[in-house]
């Protein structure tokens, strides 16, 4: 791990009283800084109470946890949980305050000033994708999203170097939970924040997080690594089986076009003569062909229609263009729908940077 | 007899004097004000104490069964020679005493169960960024649960506006007194007369805590939330 750890936890256990067994048991974890740290698991594996233990709205029976270095129950409860952003699955919006009071709530714990206040709370407004028209609004009359998004805002208010997020995307719907997550990572990109979150769904732990912690029931740690480490080794039957279906699937989620290196394919320039596109087809065993010109691909054409030398109006449009950020997943699935069974790769300048087929995909994954 | 009432109302010598209807409504809406007043400072405290610590939920529901049982009017009763002892005097005390007995319980129970039903997430979530027990009382809790108290505070006012009344059987000068008169006198008009502006009284108390309500909760555009804990009184 090459970033400072911001979070440790050392053999930290929770029972909770009258219970039989541990909730958490024994957990080690480091979680680096600026990373988002997923903890996923079955219902009663101690995700969430791993969660608060962090902010000490559960106090660990054993262990110890250390936040920056220092422990966590050397400062006053209060004033740690002022310096980790906390946002929840319900959101616990105040129905009471606005958009803008609640958003915010610690700078006024912490006596800012109004004009630093108003002038932070507009500037989350923005980072969040809300408008500053809605800051004047009360919760009731939000969108479950929009609601996610205050709360997301809320949390960041003070600008604290720790995140923890308590099944934030489970109360809303698929579409809506897609989009932010998107969001979540694109926020990251610029915020930079360490950030634990709890979900009872693999996909999006594999989705949002750098690394992803699996926990099973009473608290057991039973993989800590990278999503892509996880899928491609799982650590344990279990690990395997909480995955589920589609593994290679899954992986090729997580891998990106620009991960593997795309064939030039079969692509003639607009003026070749037949014999040579013939020959280019035979080379790539296939009975169509690109047309190419200037660095720009055209388009495609079946090679039983060429007639004389290669020409610009003959150009049908691929269907499968790709970039390369597209996942490799997404780019299998524009290749099973083609005529042609590729993937065009163009740049975001335009610029034609090869095809994606089966074998590559397959190759990339290995 | 809606002549008779007419004539009553119309005639000013109705209106002025130690029993004019003037100074008889300033006397009822004052014991009404003052018994609220103290059901309010004796109830809302330790309710809201309670409701933050979810604790208390068995003597609430005791509560509201115990004041459905009190006849406000054995209450009086019951005080009078208590007050007289005290040299307290006959009218006044012996009814504040039972209208705020009267009062406390909605103010109670609905201040507590405003507290108590605060959603989880809500408490969690301020407690999660920071604040400490009595900041989660006084600025999410207490602000959360308003609604639900002033709908309480509400159905108590109408109701001790409305009892105040009965304070003329033990020779409280309110406009209770028309109405004894009237009956004693055979002049039902007068009774009439009386009974209405009680009535109006009540409906106007009505419709002012309901606009304190809403101006001091915005937020809350739920109308039904008024009706959830307010409590039926037999008088």
């Amino acid at each position: 791990m090459s970033q400072p750890v911001a979070i440790r936890l050392e053999q930290v256990c929770k029972r909770y009283p009258g219970a039989a067994g541990l909730a958490v048991d024994h957990l080690d974890l480091e979680i680096p800084t600026g990373e988002i740290v997923a903890l996923v698991g079955p219902s009663g594996c101690g995700k969430t109470t791993t969660l608060k233990m962090i902010n000490r709205l559960i106090e660990p029976t054993s262990g110890t946890i250390e936040i920056h270095g220092r422990p966590a129950d050397e400062l006053p409860v209060h004033e740690l949980r002022r310096g980790i952003g906390y946002v929840i699955q319900q959101t616990g919006l105040f129905p009471h305050k606005t958009v803008a009071g609640n958003i915010a709530t610690v700078p006024r714990l912490l006596g800012w000033d109004k004009a630093r206040t108003r002038e932070r709370v507009e500037e989350l407004v923005d980072l969040v994708g809300l408008e500053r028209q809605m800051l004047d609004r009360y919760p009731s009359a939000l969108s479950g999203g929009q609601q996610q998004r205050v709360g997301v805002a809320r949390a960041l208010a003070a600008d604290p170097p720790i995140l923890l997020m308590d099944e934030p995307y489970s109360a809303v719907d698929p579409i809506v939970r897609a989009r932010l997550q998107d969001e979540l990572l694109d926020l990251q990109r610029r915020v930079h924040k360490t950030i634990v979150l709890v979900t009872h769904d693999v996909d999006e732990a594999l989705k949002l997080g750098d690394r992803v912690v699996i926990l099973n029931v009473g608290g057991v740690l039973e993989q800590a690594a990278p999503p892509a480490e996880i899928l491609a080794d799982p650590a344990s039957p279990f690990v395997a089986d909480f995955l589920g279906e589609e593994l290679g699937l899954k992986r090729l989620a997580l891998l990106r076009v620009r991960d593997i290196t795309p064939d030039t394919g079969p692509v003639a320039e607009v003026g070749d003569d037949a014999d040579s596109v013939r020959a280019l087809m035979q080379e790539h065993r296939v009975t169509w062909f690109g047309i190419r010109e200037h660095g720009r691909l055209l388009g495609w054409q079946w090679g039983s229609t060429l007639d004389g030398e290669v020409r610009a109006d003959g150009a049908e449009p691929f269907r499968t263009v790709v970039s390369p950020d597209t996942t490799l997943r997404s780019a299998l699935d524009g290749i099973v729908n083609s005529l042609t069974n590729v993937a065009v790769v163009i740049d975001d300048d335009g610029e034609y940077r090869g095809m994606v087929r089966i074998e590559e995909i397959s190759e990339g994954v290995r | 007899m809606i002549e008779d009432a007419l004539a009553y109302l119309t005639d000013a010598d109705s209106w002025w004097g130690r029993n004019g209807l003037v100074n008889l409504t300033w006397n009822h809406v004052r014991l009404s004000g003052a018994a609220l007043l103290a059901a309010i400072v004796l109830a809302v405290p330790p309710a809201l104490l309670l409701g933050h610590r979810h604790r208390g939920g068995l003597l609430t529901v005791t509560l509201v069964n115990l004041s459905r049982a009190l006849p406000t009017f054995a209450v009086i009763a019951f005080v009078l020679p208590v007050s007289y002892q005290l040299d307290l005097g006959l009218g006044f005390w012996p009814t504040f005493v039972a209208l705020v007995l009267l009062a406390l319980p909605p103010v109670f129970v609905n201040a507590y169960t405003g507290v108590d039903d605060v959603d989880a997430a809500v408490v969690e979530a301020a407690r999660g960024m920071g604040m400490r027990e009595s900041e989660v009382l006084r600025r999410v809790e207490v602000p959360a649960a308003m609604p639900l108290l002033a709908a309480g505070v509400r159905v108590s006012a109408v109701q001790v506006v409305a009892t105040t009344t009965l304070g003329t059987l033990v020779g409280y000068r309110c406009l209770g007194t028309p109405i004894i008169q009237g009956i004693a006198e055979r002049d039902y008009g007068k009774v009439l007369a009386a009974a209405v502006i009680v009535a109006a009284l009540s409906l106007l108390t009505d419709a002012a805590f309901g606009a304190l309500g809403r101006r001091l909760t915005p937020w809350a555009d739920n109308p039904t939330i008024e009706t959830k804990a307010s409590v039926q009184h037999a008088t």
